[in-house]
């Protein structure tokens, strides 16, 4: 659905993308992230031909940025980094002019379906201006969705709200995400990648890594397990160690951490040989990563 | 074309809920066309005691009015200060008109979602022109006619003559409009560039000046307007209309607008 290849923006002396090349499929939610200043903005600007990039070449359903650049804006759905809504008027007005714009055939059955969906029905002859953070970013949303896009670019959805207005607007995406639609979201928030996303990837000015959540854990840590003694750790590491299968035996305080790629197959044997040395075994669990941790150990690294 | 009819409606909507383009669209009219009426009630008193004031000399008017007596002469003479005054209207209502809503898009940053539709800069452009122009040509024509229609139960009928002669019918059906969307597009260019709204129609208003020179001109005697003035005035303006309309229609571009307007 969105393919690029080598895509590159300058602005005057400052390199915005560079070389970005990506193939994003039909139904994928795809997590575009990464600090301040990275580029993201700049990349969904680019795919959405509101800006054209400087060198390298993309498409888009098909169609080719630079070239095709009406049918794309046709068919792909932007929520803009600010909402930019007409605060002066109505949401229904706000949201009638925007169907017009994308030719919508049933303008009003269109805005009110999107009004009626995110809960701003009863409000939809008040003024933008009157609404509140979240009310404004759900109707920007719904100025997104008014033409139908298959595809529909996020940028950074739920930036500035509330944990429960980012919540709604999280479920929302993937209520959108069951329709099939193939979305494409920036955002700063991994939580939010890690539970929305297909794939994400990590970018800073070039495309740093690209893969599926648990795989990018998987890849940077391995899978490791940690076992909660009643007494201090550091003794049963030396014991641990003479496992073939271990990759690394850490321990702290009373917690001892191993990391191994099939802990199902072997944490009994462990267990059984930790026990008969005289471990007190409280607690075992696998440690989980968060994409965090991921995320700040790339964007570190290439830094 | 549909489009455009989407975004003027919208601008009407927004930009009348602005107090200050209000104030600009309702109260200039009003100004100017209460002023040479009231001038007229008032010169109406002078008429018996005219001899003996200390007249302008004959050269002053030239052949502004050859078979005019002193007092008419001096009477059409204000009235054509005073039309000469109406021209601004079509100046500063589009200015203040594109000035706020180009100024507000931008910092409300309203414009790049407008920009992601499928619509085309020219019909944006044209948009944004047209809900500026109308309302200031409408409201022009409006004043223009409650004034010639005051003045109609004022002046003698010679007089009226020299109110709606040619070179005043061109002036507010032909130099008006032309004089408008060089108010346009000169807003349109000044907004890409300023963050303050009144800062622009201030700028942009500027267009008035060429038309006060004209109007200090005429009044100290420097020049007379006359039917040649009035249609070199409607070149000069179409000239510059269409070079400054070039000019806003390429900074009216998707990415100049995303990423060179400050
Ligand atoms: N119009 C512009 N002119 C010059 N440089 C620009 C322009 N727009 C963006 N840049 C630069 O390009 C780089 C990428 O900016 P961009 O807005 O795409 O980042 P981002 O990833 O969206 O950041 P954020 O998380 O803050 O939204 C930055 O260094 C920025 O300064
Ligand atoms: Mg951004």
């Amino acid at each position: 659905m969105i393919k690029c290849e080598n895509l590159t923006k300058k602005f005057d002396e400052t390199l915005a993308v560079d070389r970005l090349t990506l193939d994003i499929a039909e139904g994928e939610v795809f997590g575009f992230l990464g600090p301040n200043g990275a580029g993201k903005t700049t990349t969904v600007r680019m795919l959405t031909s509101l800006i054209g990039p400087t060198a390298g070449e993309a498409t888009v359903m098909g169609y080719k940025i630079g070239q095709d650049d009406q049918e794309i804006r046709r068919n792909v759905g932007i929520l803009t980094e600010t909402p930019g809504l007409y605060d002066r008027l109505s949401a229904w007005r706000n949201l009638t002019i925007y169907a017009k714009l994308y030719e919508v055939e049933q303008v009003a059955a269109q805005v009110e379906k999107y009004l009626k969906m995110l809960g701003l029905w009863a409000r939809r002859h008040d003024a933008a201006g009157t609404f509140s953070k979240g009310m404004r970013q759900k109707l920007a949303i719904a100025r997104t969705l008014l033409h139908e896009p298959k595809i529909i670019f996020l940028d950074e959805p739920t930036a500035g709200l509330d944990p429960e207005a980012a919540k709604l607007v999280r479920d929302f995406i993937a209520e959108l995400k069951g329709e099939g639609r193939t979305i494409f979201i920036c955002t700063h928030n991994l939580d939010e990648a890690d539970r929305l996303c297909d794939r994400v990837a990590v970018f800073k000015t070039r495309l740093r890594v690209v893969n599926t959540p648990k795989a990018l854990r998987k890849q940077l840590y391995g899978r490791q397990v940690v076992f909660h003694l009643a007494e201090a750790a550091e003794p049963f590491g030396a014991i641990a160690a003479t496992f073939p299968f271990l990759k690394r035996t850490q321990t702290v305080e009373n917690k001892l951490v191993l990391a191994m790629d099939e802990p199902e197959r072997h944490n009994p044997e462990i267990i059984r040989h930790l026990v008969q040395s005289g471990a007190n075994i409280q607690f075992v669990g696998e440690l989980r990563h968060s994409l965090e941790d991921v995320y700040l150990q790339l964007v570190k690294d290439e830094s | 074309m549909e489009k455009v009819k989407t975004i003027v409606l919208k601008e009407w909507a927004e930009v009348f809920k602005n107090r200050m383009v209000l104030f600009t669209v309702a109260f200039l009219p009003l100004l100017f066309t209460a002023m040479p009426l009231i001038t007229l009630v008032a010169t109406a008193n002078l008429e018996g005691d005219i001899s003996g004031v200390d007249s302008p000399p004959d050269e002053f008017f030239g052949d502004l009015c050859i078979e005019l007596s002193e007092f008419d002469c001096t009477q059409v003479y204000l009235l054509n200060i005073y039309t000469l005054m109406f021209m601004m209207l079509p100046v500063i209502i589009p200015a203040s008109i594109a000035s706020y809503s180009i100024v507000g898009e931008k910092t409300a940053r309203s414009l790049e979602p407008i920009l992601a539709t499928p619509i085309t800069v020219l019909e944006l452009v044209t948009a944004k022109a047209i809900a500026a122009i109308i309302p200031a040509i409408v409201v022009t024509w409006i004043a223009f006619g409650a004034y010639v229609i005051g003045a109609w139960f004022m002046v003698t009928e010679t007089i009226f003559g020299y109110l709606v002669a040619p070179m005043w019918l061109i002036a507010v059906f032909i130099v008006g409009p032309l004089l408008a969307l060089m108010a346009v597009s000169a807003a349109i260019m000044i907004s890409s560039r300023v963050s303050d709204p009144r800062v622009a129609e201030q700028l942009s208003a500027i267009v008035v000046l060429p038309l006060l020179m004209l109007i200090i001109g005429q009044s100290v005697g420097f020049i007379l307007i006359d039917r040649r003035v009035i249609v070199l005035m409607g070149v000069v303006v179409a000239v510059l209309d269409a070079g400054l309309l070039y000019l806003s229609v390429r900074v009216f571009q998707r990415e100049t607008i995303l990423t060179r307007w400050k």
